[in-house]
């Protein structure tokens, strides 16, 4: 920058006068064939990134980001899980070394010295060379480190099965859904399955909700006579003709719901 | 037309030096793919911050229908999925995206970290990076509850349970997070809602602004 006499400047402000000037360096007596970031290389970025942006959109399309259920604190049947990239902890918190008395071990000692050493790798790996052969224990150290990580989510997740969670709770408006008392399968219902489904077949600590199901009339009846899952047979005892009233029932709740 | 603006502009705030200090620099030949395709790993920085801005916009649009309150929360999701046109794909590019995030951070670390980049002079820049790290699996954590569904609660329920366990303070961790010392409820949204949306993004843009104002003075890594 200009200093000392013979500064202009714009009016009363601190803006100088003399143009700077407008033409970009020239980058060819750099070492190598390096190139202007502007505008040459922003052009080739630009383009990455839309193809990038164009695959990310359609795997957006593709699958839908999921939507379980309303929170129901009193569920206690779930199955908690945190998001998939802190499973490796949530994992690590399950082994006997590292939670309950051991806890401080598994919660402050061993994450703590993992990111830790990750925050200060600078000054832990001080040497001056920079290749993985010249600096074999922080290299060890972290994939070392990566692969107990990609592990532990492996261990954590492998069980689990994502599906079947998505399918239990299944995302439903309760507040559209009257339930009509006054329909000749209500009574059935009522005897047979409010216990488990509840009162409104949002589901309760036994049962899981009925509304958001994709079964057929004759599948309900089935289901309601020869249990599914974990629900015993023999939930229902009446005749066929209440039978069919009840399956009619719960898919009239059901289309309401829709 | 708008030369004539520029100049306006420019005679005014000389606008010239600001933009040049940005746009106008290097690129050198071993970070360039189109010259050696194995400099593709030198993306992955730049498309972190790519995603990052697809998350800011997508979170700013579903913040015009987001109610962060526990009876309205769930349904003002729902709502935007099933009646909101590009609703679903606003959404998904949010939800997607925090992964997205969290992949290209971890490739962006592990790049610099295997090529030794974070070496002296550079050691300042990576412990930038790592915060930005944690800032960003603070925003996983918290948004992930917003919505306010069984697998949000229950996440949640675990990962404030887990902050308990922390010695001494680990009670009042939690109480900080959630507003009470047991319930996860109507405070714990509110709560989470405002780091979520302001003061980790604070914090992020903070930071960042750090990051790309050291990758400038100090130029990028040289060759191996």
């Amino acid at each position: 920058m200009k200093k000392g006499k013979g500064m202009r400047f714009v009016g009363d402000s601190r803006i100088n006068a003399d143009k700077t000037s407008q033409v970009p360096k020239d980058y060819s007596e750099y070492p190598g064939r390096t190139e202007a970031f502007w505008p040459n290389f922003l052009l080739k970025e630009w383009l990455v990134g839309s193809v990038f942006l164009v695959g990310f959109l359609c795997a957006t399309i593709a699958s839908p980001a999921p939507l379980q259920g309303l929170a129901d604190p009193s569920d206690a049947g779930y199955i908690p899980l945190p998001d998939w990239y802190f499973l490796f902890l949530y994992q690590l918190l399950k082994y006997p070394f590292a939670s309950g008395d051991f806890i401080i071990l598994g919660m402050i000692v061993l994450p703590g010295l993992a990111f830790g050493a990750l925050f200060l790798a600078p000054f832990l790996d001080n040497g001056p060379g920079r290749r993985p052969p010249q600096r074999p224990i922080a290299v060890g150290m972290m994939l070392l480190a990566l692969i107990s990580a990609i592990w532990l989510t492996y261990e954590a997740a492998g069980p689990v099965d994502f599906k079947q969670i998505a399918e239990d709770n299944p995302p439903v408006l309760q507040a559209d859904i009257e339930i009509d008392t006054e329909h000749p399968g209500y009574e059935a219902y009522e005897s047979s399955c409010l216990s488990c489904h509840g009162d409104s077949l949002d589901g309760g600590a036994a049962g899981p909700s009925l509304i958001g199901i994709e079964h057929t009339e004759e599948e309900i009846a089935d289901i309601a006579v020869n249990g599914t899952g974990d629900m015993p047979p023999g939930m229902f005892e009446g005749s066929d003709e209440e039978l069919a009233d009840l399956a009619d029932f719960i898919l009239t709740v059901n289309e309401e719901a829709e | 037309m708008i030369q004539k603006l520029y100049d306006w502009i420019d005679d005014r705030i000389d606008v010239t030096p600001i933009w040049r200090d940005i746009a106008d620099h290097e690129v050198p030949e071993h970070v360039n793919p189109a010259y050696h395709f194995s400099a593709f790993v030198y993306c992955f920085g730049g498309l972190t911050f790519f995603v990052v801005v697809i998350q800011v916009l997508s979170g700013m649009f579903l913040t015009m229908y987001y109610v962060p309150d526990i009876e309205n929360a769930w349904k003002s999701v729902y709502y935007l999925q099933s009646q909101v046109a590009h609703g679903q794909i606003v959404r998904g590019m949010h939800h997607w995206g925090a992964s997205v995030t969290i992949v290209m951070l971890l490739l962006h670390t592990m790049r610099v970290f295997f090529q030794g980049a974070y070496k002296k002079p550079r050691e300042l820049n990576w412990m930038v990076g790592v915060l930005i790290f944690f800032v960003m699996l603070g925003l996983g954590f918290t948004g992930y509850l917003l919505p306010w569904d069984n697998k949000a609660y229950f996440a949640t329920q675990v990962g404030l349970e887990m902050a308990e366990q922390v010695p001494f303070i680990g009670v009042y961790l939690k109480t900080l997070l959630s507003g009470h010392p047991t319930i996860v409820g109507a405070q714990t949204l509110t709560r989470f809602f405002a780091i979520h949306v302001f003061f980790l993004p604070a914090a992020l843009f903070g930071l960042l602004a750090v990051h790309f104002i050291l990758i400038r003075r100090q130029g990028i890594a040289g060759p191996l």
